[in-house]
């Protein structure tokens, strides 16, 4: 890392390791690290108290994570910039590789095999996408975001992976995609009307894309919209684990009590409907306490977008605390029967991954931006000259 | 420049990010609201629905009440039923653990098939069911051989036993599974093993001896797998049901009518070979199966007696014996009666599933005598010195009405009438009487009207009047018809109960008492007086007594040596067909017929002669003479009685002293 740069007063000296151990945000590792705790505690519930199968794997994964979060936050933030695009661009090309060679999982086209582990190339590219865009729109000017010509090479690097992953079929990750990418554009001054124009133009084109959907895709949404209709069909997850939430009450039925989930009503407890399980056996109490958590570390990633000097270290802040909040909210609502079930995990908690190793990955860059929170990032990536 | 423009995107960054910050805060408000009317306003609903996911109510079978005899021996109990089952998730191969099994016990191969096709359709832990009914011989075999059986184990049921087979079949009735219609929405019903009466006492008092089902809560997970038991509330076992019956005198009964004058030899007796070998192949096939075979005076082999035994209480009404033959066995309707074997029961021309003492309908012939001498009596149109000329028949305008002896009996008074049975006595004393006071003694005495006994499918007969006669045939009464109904012929027809109430009420002093099976506790209703003048009561006593003690009486070949109870009756032999002139010309009538255009053969009595104790009515269908058929049968059960159940009643309204019967005869129930 060879970066030459021009002590002219508004650049900081470069840090030394020290110093940027020293500037991490300790107080949101020790949050992030408290949230994949109740992880392993939720799996170990979901296995009948059991480290086995799956606490024990989560908190070794959650051991690699960590330090390949803190790795990433202690990496220069331009070498990250510097490297977006090529990050992209091999995501772009993994997703590609899930069509020709992907693995059959889960009824959709979503792995592939690398023989060590199965990778989930949509997982990587929520990231490598907020990077690309932070890139692109790091150094524009707010005239510059207004012309629309602009916007289209953004929008072409949205599109790309969303389309591709909605062949797999993956809706829900293709929706976080594009609502995770609409944010970073919102946050880079892309007019309002745009949006609004857009949205119009969405919604005109629901019954199109209805027609695109797959007979399952439409039954969920069906369902969703009345799921006592069918209760041992379809409607049989949002029901079971309505009732495991219902049930749970204000103090829930403690821990390793909650019927629902140990005599298995309850559908993917140890994936999906992990935040269902939590408030069965911790109640309204332990669920606030939990999204309490997640609210903290939201809190820390605008707090660390707001006080970065540079576009790239706020987008990239933003972009990922906004598929943190994505996941959260998506996972949430679902489980609660406010939104159709989609298949998103609740991060750092849910059994899985690459969608852990997605956000360690997404937190360690936002450590990152905050360890680097004075460093001026120019056009290229290097320092303005 | 590049300052202000860097401040411009910082500024419209932050102030979006406030935006963006808000919208999030709002979502997450959502979620917390969510979470708010799910876990709080809504809790008690999901808290419902969640236990009833959890726990499922697995109801505890009730033991069935049993059905005892007055001495408490059991007609009808539970037996405990051994199986064996399976479950394939405790096995790595069905079919070489059920291999291994029949290496050890029987099992057809129709029952491997069905294994192996059930434990593919059922969950992994839910036990099938391989054999039933297995001998504790079996079921210790399979034990020891538990560790080389994975997936077998031992199940222990109850299902109903009923040790007498077909002895008393029509009074217990029987069991069987629940049928679709007989669904009620009461999940006890619901029961696999769950069976329910279909015929006789088990019918009638099925709710009470069901007893109530047990309740416990089972915990299951999705699957339905049971998790935990939890503790519950205890059934109540179904009420004993005690009859007035006697078992012991029930089979004695039930044998004896059976074999009516022919002699019972065992199977292997050369006489029995012989006659056997010689016997028609239809009736050879009937008894392949049998210990013993009936034999008559002539040596030749001979179907058993079908028809209908009723002992009673004079005094108190209880039915000591209450016999129909042919029975059938209830045990198999338990399990399920074969197609096959349900269609040979009911094509049987003797109708084994009739309970022929209730249901059966027969013209009462002259047992019916009595009631006319009665009314003749209570009229006052005629004393028991009246005298009647008897030539051997009547003439009524164009009409001749015969005697059933051809010459005639001369001149006879009312206790010869009796007990010589003259048929023109009694067309004369008709003439004199009227139907109408004919039927209304016979409705006195409880025939044309159900006794209102405690089984079901009880029928009321048949006593004509003109009303009755008016109103169904549209054509006014005939003298004619009074002299026929006189000698119990005609529209007339009765049951083996209505008969035996109407002796008891002519032997216990005219009380109108009423039979019945169950023992009642407590304290008995008294039994109401009909209100005739004791003299005729008495008159009546003396002409039976003469029937059969009398040296001209009908019955006095059944008198008894020394030593003997005393004891009185009418015979009856009631024609199934009318005797047509030209039969009386060629004298056909007197050839044998065949079975169905038989004479029935009639009995009623009464013992001990001077304190009666029981009634007795016999009738063997198509059996031919009451003297030579009905009135054997009739003594042998009637002394049999006595001699059980010696002891005379300390009163009228004593039932309960039953405990008699000893203790050898109670070992040899089931044989």
């Amino acid at each position: 890392m060879a970066i030459s740069f021009r002590s002219d007063g508004l650049n900081p000296p470069e840090l030394t390791i020290g110093q940027k151990l020293a500037s991490l945000n300790w107080l949101l590792v020790m949050l992030i690290i408290t949230i994949a705790g109740v992880g392993c505690l939720m799996l170990y519930s979901a296995a009948n108290g059991d480290w086995m199968p799956w606490a024990y794997r989560h908190a070794l994964r959650f051991g690699v994570g960590l330090s390949v979060m803190l790795t990433i936050a202690l990496v220069d933030i331009r070498f990250w910039m510097r490297t977006a695009y090529l990050g992209y661009m091999v995501a772009l090309v993994l997703l590609g590789l899930v069509e020709v060679m992907g693995e059959i999982g889960m009824g959709a086209q979503r792995w592939i095999d690398l023989g060590v582990f199965q990778l989930q190339p949509s997982e990587v590219m929520k990231i490598a996408l907020v990077l690309a865009l932070a890139r692109y729109f790091n150094g524009l000017t707010y005239e510059e975001v207004g012309n629309p010509l602009n916007l289209i090479i953004p929008l072409i690097m949205v599109f790309l992976p969303a389309l591709l992953v909605l062949k797999q079929p993956d809706l829900g990750t293709a929706l976080m995609m594009i609502a995770g990418s609409g944010a970073i554009f919102f946050l880079a001054g892309v007019r309002i009307w745009k949006f609004l124009a857009v949205i119009v133009a969405g919604l005109a084109a629901v019954p199109v894309v209805w027609q695109f959907l797959r007979e399952y895709q439409q039954k969920r949404i069906l369902t969703f919209l009345n799921p006592e209709s069918d209760p041992l069909g379809s409607g049989y997850h949002i029901l079971q684990s309505k009732i495991a939430l219902g049930s749970g009450g204000i103090f829930g039925k403690g821990f390793l009590k909650g019927s629902q989930s140990h005599l298995n009503f309850l559908p993917e407890k140890q994936t999906d409907f992990i935040f269902t399980m939590l408030a069965e056996e911790f109640g309204m109490v332990g669920a606030s306490c939990l999204i309490g958590l997640y609210v903290l570390v939201l809190a820390y990633g605008f707090a660390i977008a707001i006080r970065s000097r540079s576009q790239f270290g706020r987008l990239v802040a933003l972009g990922v605390t906004t598929t943190l909040f994505l996941y959260l909210f998506i996972n949430v609502a679902m489980v609660m029967g406010l939104i159709p079930v989609v298949g998103v995990p609740l991060p750092m908690i849910s059994y899985g991954g690459t969608a852990m190793l997605t956000m360690m990955i997404g937190l360690g860059l936002l450590l990152g931006v905050s360890v680097h929170r004075d460093v001026r990032i120019a056009r290229a990536g290097v320092e303005e000259d | 420049m590049l300052k202000s423009s860097e401040q411009d995107v910082q500024k419209v960054f932050t102030r979006r990010a406030l935006v963006l910050a808000g919208g999030k805060l709002a979502l997450i408000g959502a979620l917390g609201a969510r979470l708010y009317y799910l876990q709080v306003v809504e809790a008690d609903r999901y808290e419902l629905m969640s236990r009833d996911n959890q726990f499922n109510l697995e109801l505890l079978q009730p033991i069935r009440g049993r059905i005892l005899d007055r001495n408490g021996v059991a007609l009808a109990d539970n037996q405990d039923n051994f199986r064996v089952e399976i479950v394939r998730e405790q096995t790595d191969d069905v079919a070489a653990t059920l291999s291994a099994l029949r290496s050890i016990i029987e099992v057809p191969d129709w029952d491997v098939r069905r294994v192996l096709k059930d434990v593919k359709r059922k969950r992994a832990f839910v036990p099938v069911t391989v054999v039933e009914n297995l001998t504790r011989d079996e079921i210790a075999r399979v034990a020891v051989n538990a560790p080389y059986l994975p997936g077998i184990r031992i199940e222990v049921g109850r299902s109903r036993r009923y040790p007498f087979a077909d002895t008393a079949v029509h009074i217990t009735g029987y069991v069987a599974a629940v049928s679709e219609s007989e669904l009620t929405g009461d999940p006890v019903l619901e029961l696999p093993d769950f069976r329910i009466g279909k015929s006789g006492i088990e019918r009638l008092h099925d709710l009470e001896m069901r007893g109530t089902a047990g309740r416990r809560q089972v915990e299951v997970n999705a699957l339905g797998r049971i998790i935990r038991k939890l503790p519950g509330e205890d059934g109540e076992p179904g009420r004993d049901i005690q009859l007035t019956l006697d078992i012991n005198l029930q089979r004695y009964a039930t044998e004896r009518l059976a074999r009516g004058t022919a002699e019972r030899l065992p199977t292997e007796d050369p006489r029995a070979q012989l006659a056997l070998a010689q016997a028609d192949p239809a009736l050879r096939e009937a008894y392949a199966d049998r210990q013993t075979v009936l034999i008559n005076a002539d040596g030749k082999v001979v179907e058993a007696e079908s028809g209908s035994v009723v002992v009673m209480d004079v005094h108190t009404g209880d039915l000591r014996a209450l016999a129909s033959a042919p029975g059938y066995d209830p045990n198999p309707f338990n399990r399920g009666l074969s197609a096959k074997d349900w269609e040979e029961l009911q094509a049987n021309p003797r109708g084994p599933f009739t309970n022929k003492s209730v249901a059966g309908q027969y013209p009462p012939g002259s047992t019916f005598k009595m009631l006319v001498m009665l009314a003749a009596l209570e009229s006052g149109l005629a004393g028991e010195d009246t005298k009647f000329y008897c030539p051997g028949h009547l003439t009524l305008g164009d009409t001749r009405f015969h005697c059933w002896l051809k010459h005639g009996h001369g001149w006879l008074d009312m206790k010869q009438s009796v007990a010589q049975s003259c048929d023109v006595y009694y067309y004369e004393l008709a003439k004199r009487v009227g139907i109408d006071r004919i039927s209304a003694m016979a409705r006195r005495f409880g025939l044309g009207e159900v006794t209102g006994v405690d089984l079901p499918g009880e029928r009321q007969g048949l006593i004509p009047t003109r009303e009755w006669k008016l109103a169904t045939r549209g054509v006014p009464w005939q003298q004619g018809e009074t002299l026929v109904s006189s000698i119990g012929q005609g529209f007339m027809l009765t049951t083996p109960l209505q008969l035996a109430v109407m002796t008891a009420r002519l032997v216990n002093g005219g009380k109108a008492v009423t039979p019945h099976l169950e023992i009642r506790n407590g304290t008995p209703e008294p039994v109401p007086d009909m209100a005739v003048d004791s003299r005729h009561l008495e008159a009546v006593r003396q002409a039976m007594s003469e029937v059969v003690n009398g040296p001209r009486g009908t019955a006095r070949a059944v008198k008894g040596g020394e030593g003997e109870v005393k004891i009185g009756g009418k015979t009856g032999t009631a024609q199934v067909r009318r005797i047509t002139m030209a039969d009386r010309l060629s004298g056909a009538y007197k050839e044998e017929k065949p079975w169905r255009f038989r004479d029935h053969a009639l009995f009623v009595g009464f013992g001990p002669l001077e304190a009666p104790r029981y009634a007795v009515s016999v009738v063997v269908e198509h059996g031919g003479g009451g003297s030579s058929m009905a009135a054997p049968i009739a003594a042998d059960v009637l002394r049999e009685a006595l001699r059980i159940d010696p002891i005379a009643p300390p009163g009228p309204t004593a039932s309960r002293d039953g405990g008699k019967a000893s203790p050898d005869t109670r070992e040899k129930r089931g044989g």
